[in-house]
């Protein structure tokens, strides 16, 4: 008796537990709500089948408690039974399943004009590249990458010329615009994640994979990496801001191209020449001073 | 399996026309079993304590060894799973567990509690104890290739437990051991730790397949006379499926094993890219760390149905027994037990929906996986149903079976939500999934297991548990367990991911913090709750009641042994001959309420029998 009434308040407690929730899902700000609806369908359907299961046995467990020379009914099969929970379990499964693929289609299909975004981990960090004038990324290679090309662009490429660089852990991005995250790892598995956006993907090394998002509310976000990369795993965050139009061309403009990066470091070369120069001359003269 | 099934039915009609003669149209035929196919099994018994209790060849003891090995490597998981707890609820307080610590914890944890406690118990443990009881055999019949399979897993536990010891200590790659980083540096343990793990899951899988083949060949060959595949108890029907995924689904680890020591060892490539480390590029190429991912779920998810598939068996002969009533549905039980192992082959990648892999994959492995719903769906309305209209013992095994139910169906459910690929995407990686599988394959397994323990342990033991420490047992347990697992999923909705050491003043973790607080405190206490069990055992031993034979009024074989504990050998002089399924409780017309499965026709031709 008393462990009916035991089951029956943790079943009541579950309920109850997820109805006055402090813990829920973060406000959605991206175009994802789809996934947040098919959640909130199967809790309907899942959580009525949990419930109407656990207090049929509750009441089972009141109801046929044992009593000493009550007979329990002998009957080993149901056909009936049997067949009618059989199709509507799988009436019920496949009202779940056909949400989640319709989804899943939009998720695989990404819309042409989604603005690309290369997403460049390793342990542990971020960074990010956006495509330039020509609306193209330019192709990439692990091997390229060092000091003077931190993404590994193939210099070769015309369409890499013009992407913009962003060596941060931080990206913005436009409100309302489509984006495909291009993902890329140089070492190991990582996985750029943001709760608010609802998707993820696994980065890895020697692939390019990829996911798409529409961010439809301005703010600050955090990224975390959701794929285990390592002992620095918990630390590998980062962080987007999603910005209206005229914010984010006003930011877009501040950064950096590759071809900007590539004069610099020519100039940085060449000045180091001069200074090379100068020395010498200096320390000539010095030595022709002394002579 | 057409023909089998026809034979059968026919067989049941003439037996049930027989049946209602009541009494005068009794004949001797009624009784006929056919003769045994082989002789019986030549026995080697032992001539030394040695023999008898290390080296030993009786499956019986075999199946003690295993539990009692899995229970220690078991004992090692729940403490790291404590410390894991104590820097998640209460971080920093425990200053000695290092980000590198905690990782470790967490792999030794998950590899610990999945292969070495809950496989090796579930068919180890339990297959070798009952697979002959049950189906009325003297032993397994490899009898030496069990014993080596039993000192091979023993080796692997040793050679696990070494990784604690060696430089870098063990791997803290996550149970999953995903390359590259799991032999690059940057993972704790990613020398001698990975090595040792790599090497005890060989020797794991290679001791395992001795023990399986005995499971599969005791079973399919060494059943007593009438001991029919269709009325054999759904015990041995699950551990007998887990086995046969578990012969198919191994070898894919041991492979994946194998290539990844190479890589380690060797510096080849099969799961190892190009990979730039610390500004340099490493001497690897062309490897697909995707390709091991299949590999290791290709065993993954069968893997999860290994240890499920004893359990429903288990459970559904616990609840049958305990509710004086016969299973419902046994044929439907037997084929959705086959059936969720065959489909379990064909689901692997939904561990993978955001692995990388082409996501076309998404519509073929969403689909199988929630197909698979339909047939486990199916044996919980038929648990419930043994319940209905039966006279249910509320006693520690049973309240262990209601309570594997909760469980199960929670964790079922949000299976569906992990399954259905594009709601995996926002919970992937979170504590959603940490909460999930803790329910549907930590807790509920642990749930049978207990409840197997107090259920058999007067046979094993020859003494009785005691029923009031047993419901505090269970209560605790259960209790805890359950608000564990239950609010852990609202972390994940938050988007708390897994697998992290710290999350320093993340904004989603602000409202966590209390909650986290409170599942670290239940898990101290669930963990510390055991030792009531281990007390009860002490207590038991020392002054507990005798049991009598048979103190379930069961119906199965493992019950009618000439001793209790079974001596070697189980059955005295003559084997028992089965005359029907082990389910016939409450039949009409029975002074019993219970029918053993040696009851012949002729001594029970007064009752209304409906299925033999």
């Amino acid at each position: 008796m008393h462990a009916g009434i035991i089951f029956f308040l943790v079943i009541l407690g579950s309920v109850l537990f997820h109805i006055f929730t402090p813990w829920y899902w973060t406000d959605i700000a991206s175009n994802w709500q789809g996934m947040d609806d098919t959640i909130t369908l199967t809790f309907w359907v899942g959580g009525g089948v949990f419930v109407a299961v656990c207090l049929f046995m509750v009441y089972c467990v009141f109801r046929y408690s044992y009593k000493e020379g009550r007979k329990a009914e002998y009957k080993p099969e149901d056909k009936k039974l049997e067949k009618i929970l059989t199709w509507a379990t799988t009436l019920g499964v496949a009202a779940l399943l056909a949400p989640g693929l319709i989804i899943w289609n939009q998720y695989v299909n990404v819309p042409k004009n989604a603005l690309e975004v290369d997403v460049m981990a390793w342990q542990w960090g971020w960074q990010y590249r956006l495509p330039g004038e020509d609306g193209k990324l330019g192709t990439t290679k692990v091997t390229n990458i060092n000091d003077e090309n931190p993404f590994g662009i193939n210099v070769d490429d015309p369409f890499g010329r013009d992407d913009i660089l962003v060596q941060s852990d931080y990206i913005n991005l436009e409100n309302n615009k489509p984006v495909k995250i291009l993902l890329r790892s140089v070492d190991v598995l990582h996985n750029w994640y943001v709760p608010q956006f609802r998707s993820k993907m696994d980065a890895v090394p020697g692939i390019v994979t990829f996911y798409w998002f529409e961010p439809n509310k301005v703010g600050e976000y955090e990224v975390l990496c959701a794929e285990y990369c390592g002992v620095g795993h918990y630390a590998m965050r980062g962080g987007v801001e999603v910005q209206s139009t005229e914010d984010y061309n006003q930011w877009l403009s501040e950064q950096e191209t590759f071809q900007d990066l590539i004069a610099k470091q020519e100039k940085l070369e060449f000045e180091n020449k001069k200074i090379v120069k100068n020395n010498n001359f200096i320390l000539n003269k010095d030595i022709y001073k002394e002579e | 399996m057409s023909d089998e099934y026809e034979n059968k039915s026919s067989y049941q009609a003439q037996s049930s026309e027989t049946i209602s003669g009541t009494g005068s149209g009794v004949s001797p035929d009624m009784d006929y079993v056919r003769p045994a196919e082989n002789p019986e099994q030549d026995l080697y018994h032992a001539h030394s304590f040695i023999e008898k209790w290390v080296f030993c060849q009786d499956a019986k003891v075999i199946g003690v060894q295993y539990f009692l090995t899995a229970v220690f490597t078991g004992v090692v998981g729940l403490i790291l799973s404590w410390l894991m707890r104590l820097q998640l609820g209460f971080p920093g307080l425990a200053g000695f567990i290092t980000a590198e610590h905690y990782y470790q914890f967490v792999t030794m944890h998950g590899m610990i509690m999945v292969v070495y406690f809950l496989t090796a118990l579930f068919l180890g443990g339990f297959g070798n104890y009952l697979i002959p009881l049950m189906v009325g055999a003297r032993d397994m019949v490899f009898p030496y290739v069990n014993m080596l399979s039993f000192w091979m897993f023993f080796v692997a536990v040793a050679v696990l437990m070494a990784s604690f010891f060696v430089p870098g200590g063990p791997t803290g790659a996550g149970w999953t051991l995903y390359p590259p980083q799991t032999i690059l540096e940057g993972t704790p343990g990613h020398g001698w730790g990975i090595l040792l793990m790599l090497i005890s899951l060989s020797l794991f899988v290679i001791g395992f397949t001795m023990g399986g083949l005995n499971y599969m060949i005791t079973i399919l060959q060494a059943r007593t006379r009438g001991m029919t595949l269709m009325r054999m108890p759904l015990t041995v029907w699950g551990i007998f499926t887990a086995t046969v995924l578990a012969m198919l689904a191994f070898p894919a680890l041991l492979v994946s094993s194998i290539m990844m020591t190479l890589d380690k060892l060797l510096g080849t490539s099969f799961f190892m890219p190009t990979i730039l480390k610390a500004g340099e590029v490493l001497e690897y190429g062309g490897g697909s760390p995707i390709l091991f991912q299949h590999l290791f779920w290709f065993f993954g998810h069968p893997e999860v149905y290994i240890v499920a598939l004893p359990a429903f068996g288990i459970v559904s002969d616990l609840i049958s027994v305990h509710a004086r009533k016969n299973i419902f549905g046994y044929r439907m039980m037997v084929w959705a037990i086959v059936g969720i192992g065959a489909l379990s082959f064909f689901v692997w990648a939904h561990h993978m929906y955001v692995s990388g892999m082409n996501p076309w994959f998404g519509f073929f492995f969403a689909s199988t996986t929630l197909i698979i719903a339909v047939p486990t769906a199916m044996k919980v309305y038929n648990w419930i149903l043994t319940l209905w209209r039966g006279n249910i013992r509320i006693n520690t095994v049973m309240l262990w079976c209601l309570g594997f139910i909760v469980t199960f169906v929670n964790g079922g459910i949000t299976g569906i939500f992990l399954g259905n690929v594009s709601v995996d995407v926002p919970l992937s990686d979170t504590y959603f999934v940490v909460a999930h599988f803790h329910m549907v394959m930590g807790i509920a397994p642990l749930m049978v297991i207990m409840g197997a323990i107090y259920h058999w342990f007067p046979l094993v033991a020859g003494k009785m548990l005691d029923e009031k420490l047993g419901k505090w047992h269970f209560w605790t347990t259960f209790l805890g367990a359950y608000s564990i697992y239950f609010p852990m999923h609202y972390l994940g909705f938050i988007g708390v991911p897994r697998r992290y050491y710290e999350m320093y003043d993340s904004p989603y973790m602000t409202s966590g913090v209390g909650l986290n607080e409170f599942i670290s405190t239940a898990a101290f206490i669930v963990g510390a709750a055991q030792l009531i069990l281990v007390f009860n055992i002490v207590k038991t031993m020392k002054t507990g009641k005798k049991a009598e034979k048979n103190p379930w009024k069961a119906n199965s074989l493992e019950w009618f042994t000439s001793t209790v504990p079974p001596e070697h050998g189980n059955f005295g002089e003559r084997l028992p001959v089965v005359h029907r399924w082990p389910y016939d409780y409450n039949v009409p017309g029975a002074e019993e309420d219970y029918l053993p499965q040696t009851a012949a026709p002729s001594e029970v031709a007064h009752t209304e029998v409906e299925k033999t």
